[in-house]
């Protein structure tokens, strides 16, 4: 039988599979579904930053038939968002202490929104408030004692190329040169679009939860603690997501909490829908920090030591805390050679609500400030910015501040010889923009770097999980990777379509429930197409090679016309003719059954990592890219216009790429917007901005034309030479925006964002540096 | 009270108070949920949808003020299974991702590209015009360059169809799938 190869699918930009649902409006999200008798979920806030519930008095006069109030008194399991910690309760008990201004106290179910709002408000929290902390160096000086007796979550020491502080003090006075500074980045909203939504249901004796989210077993270990239950006494299944960017990693489970408790008390399903203005006040958002950093310099221009202190606030709890610090202190050092290193990293407790995941988790904070350092260094030498981060930055065989050696898929030439051919002439100081006003103009570049997958040794604790079945005369994909637009399920159907020899069209991705998926680990830390796509495409090889042998052994022909080749000794192990679709459809019938894989992770080998010196591996591999960026500052508005971006990604390989390039150009709209004008503002510890027309995020107007380019160097381990993407662009074009500035106005900014009041405020230094 | 409109080309009625969001009417009395609410303030443009061919917010109009008057919605965009050419490129060049805001962009770039709203000009003004035009739909996944794309290349068709007598059908055709939304 003559079939046409199956040209495989990988590398090339086939349309995402989900693509016609989402442009035709059919695409069901968790607000979509008919659930027309739920009721609504809300939930009570403390409105007090610190304090001491006294008690939750409901107004008599308010009629409470049709509604449902749930308090900590009705939990009978842990009253614990369980993650790292078990510190945050899913509502505050009588008598416990409330830690920011949008801590959940109750909750109340009605058959409307609106009775559930009126409800809401009925019910009336009485707090005896105590002094709050909102500045990360009161909460250093231990002030209202938050968390433990220091109030620091986690701290982290990376010491390279030197034992002691001393040794550490003794490069820095050999220098000729040093170069310091303080940075400081704001907190920044992930502003999915839609927002946090979450549907509870008991049934059978099992509580089912739907809803928006980007971890279903992260939801899944949450509510095992709070229902307490086995693993199937709750199933978690996740929604059409629109949007997480890192803002629906851990938040979800508070939310699946809260609808669990509802339903149970109710007797019915209860649906939870944030309001934009409760997403943004209440939800985790990135860290902000500071970050203190010192270069020393030889006289040729080395970099001699680097000295950094990285301070985050995490807000109340703990949350992911922890894992966010230290993303930002192994990148904190940035992709430069330097044989002395040291990095200190505290997060702190606030009373702020708290901090958590978003995309670049981390090193988008300490890249901001080793890029404005490069940027300080090349402008007190005279030097050319991107020539001087060429000389100095790793390559094959250099070691990380953690002491990793550089093996393979290190992309630094690639990807600063892919601006330097696509720079050219920078910008025209002076002249006038469209409306007229006058205008300095300015460009900036930087080069950096981020690890792809977990930290450390994170992926073998985890083990993670994906497996291939043959349903019929189809193939599944089943893992906990969720699809919240970043492109996975397009991009698993095309490494199983590739790995099986079959049509993309005969491979279907499921939705994941953990009653139906194995655990591949949270859809988190750019892992997912290089680490989770690699056991797909292996489970798929192996459903494969099982079909082949078991069509070989039975002398399958699937055409009937030729049954037994002549020659052919009976069960002669090599293939016979046959779509590996046939053969499936075949097995099917024969066996009765589906055909399943499930494989686990097995580390690349070379990977060793100390988790308690924090040295060795810190990533499997790592993602390189540099960015150029023109502005155009307004002298009239003070306002920063970014003309252009250019970002050069190395990406190992683009398994298809015009997803990638839109994760690369997401990320990297929502860098320049955390540059210029995205900031959350915090009054008394409560979000002051909480709404979409005070939190602002770039629109169409706002975005300047991005020039993607995609560089590939291999990532041996990675499916088909992949590596992690979805994080890189966000870290970088930050830093050359300032730098842009910097170029262009002749004086420093350290400080996100570059909003024109700090463009005005920073006038008397124009042209000062 | 009873509010009779024209929804995708069907005249609809609908009972309840006038006040109520014309985004709650598509969504909870005709079940159209194509239409998204990301905001509820008139920011994010996922609610977009047409009135009286006008690029409108549902989350700020009363269905009050939409007695008599037509509403094309994105599931009116389509002919049956025919996408609407700004669906088609907004699939082919990869301008949805998480898909939330896409609705209300395709809704909104349909009414661009069939209206002819970007006008004859040289490329990079057909890109900075679109993106005036969309600059009142967020999305916060693409960096909007993959649809500024699709609706560039949807115009393109669009205008390629026009010159040739099957193009034109297919332009009547569409507006009638709309509602025959006029401007």
């Amino acid at each position: 039988m003559e079939r046409p190869p199956v040209v495989s699918p990988v590398g090339t930009s086939v349309p995402r599979v989900d693509g016609v649902a989402k442009v035709t409006g059919r695409a069901l999200y968790l607000d979509d579904l008919d659930a027309a008798s739920a009721w609504h979920g809300v939930t009570v806030r403390s409105q007090v930053a610190h304090g001491v519930l006294e008690a939750i008095d409901l107004d008599p006069a308010f009629d409470w038939s049709q509604v449902v109030v749930v308090t900590a008194a009705d939990i009978w399991g842990k009253n614990a968002i369980v993650l790292i910690e078990e510190d945050q309760p899913a509502l505050v008990p009588i008598g416990g202490r409330v830690m920011h201004r949008d801590e959940p106290l109750a909750l109340v179910a009605a058959p409307t929104r609106a009775r559930a709002f009126a409800a809401a408000r009925a019910v009336r929290p009485r707090i005896a408030p105590l002094p709050a902390v909102f500045e990360v160096d009161d909460a250093l000086a231990g002030a209202g004692r938050l968390y433990g007796t220091t109030n620091v979550f986690k701290q982290f020491l990376i010491r390279k190329g030197h034992a002691t502080d001393a040794e550490l003090d003794a490069a820095f006075a050999g220098a000729s040169q040093v170069i310091e500074g303080t940075y400081t980045t704001s907190p920044q909203e992930q502003m999915y679009i839609e927002p946090q939504a979450m549907m509870a249901d008991w049934r059978d004796g099992r509580c089912h939860i739907v809803g928006s989210m980007q971890c279903p077993f992260y939801v899944h270990k949450a509510m095992k603690a709070l229902l307490a239950c086995g693993p199937d006494g709750v199933v978690i299944t996740q929604a059409v997501t629109g949007g997480g960017f890192g803002g629906k990693e851990e938040y979800p489970s508070m939310i699946a909490a809260h609808a669990a408790l509802l339903a149970h008390k109710a007797g019915r399903a209860v649906k939870i829908v944030y309001d934009r203005d409760e997403d943004i006040a209440a939800t985790t958002k990135r860290h902000p920090s500071r970050t203190r950093h010192r270069l020393a310099v030889s006289a040729t221009g080395e970099l001699l030591a680097i000295d950094i202190d990285v301070v985050m606030d995490g807000g109340a709890y703990l949350t992911l805390s922890p894992v966010v610090l230290s993303r930002g202190v192994l990148h904190a050092a940035g992709p430069y050679r330097c044989p002395i290193v040291r990095v200190r990293g505290r997060v702190v407790a606030t009373n702020h609500p708290p901090h958590g995941a978003f995309r670049g988790f981390g090193a988008p904070q300490t890249t901001f400030a080793y890029e404005r350092q490069m940027q300080k260094l090349a402008r007190r030498r005279g030097e050319d910015p991107l020539a001087l981060r060429k000389r100095l930055a790793l390559r094959t065989g250099d070691t990380t501040a953690t002491g990793q050696r550089l093996e393979f898929s290190v992309g630094t030439d690639e990807v600063i010889a892919a601006i330097e051919a696509t720079a050219g002439a920078p910008p025209v100081r002076d002249g006038v923009n469209a409306q007229g006003a006058p205008v300095r103009r300015g460009r900036g570049v930087c080069f950096y770097f981020h690890g792809a997958g977990f930290t450390g040794s994170g992926e073998q604790q985890l083990a993670g999980r994906a497996a291939v079945a043959a349903v019929g005369g189809r193939f599944e994909v089943r893992s906990s990777s969720s699809d919240m637009g970043q492109g996975s399920i397009t991009i698993f159907t095309q490494l199983a379509a590739a790995a099986l020899g079959v049509d993309a069209a005969d491979v279907t991705v499921i939705d994941p429930s953990t009653s139906r998926v194995p655990d591949s680990g949270p859809t988190v830390a750019s892992r997912t197409a290089m680490v989770v796509g690699g056991l797909v495409e292996r489970a798929a090889r192996a459903v494969r090679n099982k079909l082949e042998a078991w069509a070989a052994a039975h002398d399958f022909d699937p055409t009937g016309e030729n049954p037994r080749p002549a020659g052919r000794a009976v069960g002669d192990p090599t293939p016979l003719g046959g779509s590996l679709v046939e053969i499936a459809r075949a097995y099917a019938a024969t066996m009765q059954a589906e055909l399943v894989e499930t494989i686990s992770y097995e580390p690349p080998p070379g990977i060793q990592w100390d988790d308690a010196t924090y040295t060795g591996s810190a990533y499997p591999v790592y993602g390189w890219a540099a960015c150029l960026v023109d502005v155009e500052v307004d002298l009239d508005s003070y306002e920063v216009a970014i003309t252009r971006c250019v970002q050069a990604v190395d990406v190992g390989k683009a398994l298809n790429p015009a997803i990638v390039r839109g994760q690369i150009e997401g990320g990297t709209l929502q860098a320049l917007g955390w540059a210029v004008l995205e900031n959350v503002v915090y009054k008394e510890g409560k979000v002051a901005n909480a709404n979409m027309t005070n939190c602002i995020v770039p629109t169409f107007a706002d975005a300047p034309e991005l020039e993607t380019i995609l560089v590939e160097v291999p990532y041996p381990f990675g499916p088909s030479g992949a590596k992690g993407v979805g994080e890189i662009p966000m870290d970088g074009p930050a830093a050359a925006v300032a730098n842009a500035v910097e170029d262009a106005l002749g004086c420093a900014f350290d400080a996100l964002p570059i909003s024109p009041e700090a463009v005005a405020q920073a006038r008397p230094r124009w042209g000062l540096s | 009270m009873k509010v009779t409109l024209e929804v995708n080309g069907v005249e609809r009625t609908v009972e309840c108070s006038p006040w109520k969001r014309l985004l709650d009417v598509l969504r909870e009395d005709l079940r159209l949920t194509g239409t998204k609410e990301g905001c509820g303030e008139g920011e994010c443009g996922a609610c977009t949808v047409v009135l009286d061919g006008e690029a409108v917010n549902s989350c700020l109009v009363a269905v009050g003020q939409c007695h008599a008057r037509r509403v094309t919605t994105v599931e009116g965009l389509a002919r049956g299974e025919v996408l609407h050419a700004v669906q088609r490129a907004l699939v082919a060049c990869g301008g949805a991702q998480c898909g939330i805001c896409t609705p209300g962009i395709a809704v909104c770039a349909a009414h661009i590209v069939d209206h002819d709203l970007i006008g004859e000009c040289d490329d990079q003004t057909a890109r900075a015009r679109v993106r005036e035009l969309l600059a009142g739909n967020i999305c916060r996944c693409t960096g909007y360059q993959l649809i500024v794309d699709a609706v560039i290349a949807a115009a393109h068709e669009a205008l390629r169809g026009s010159g040739s007598e099957g193009g034109a059908e297919r332009r009547a055709d569409n507006g009638a799938a709309r509602g025959g939304d006029q401007v």
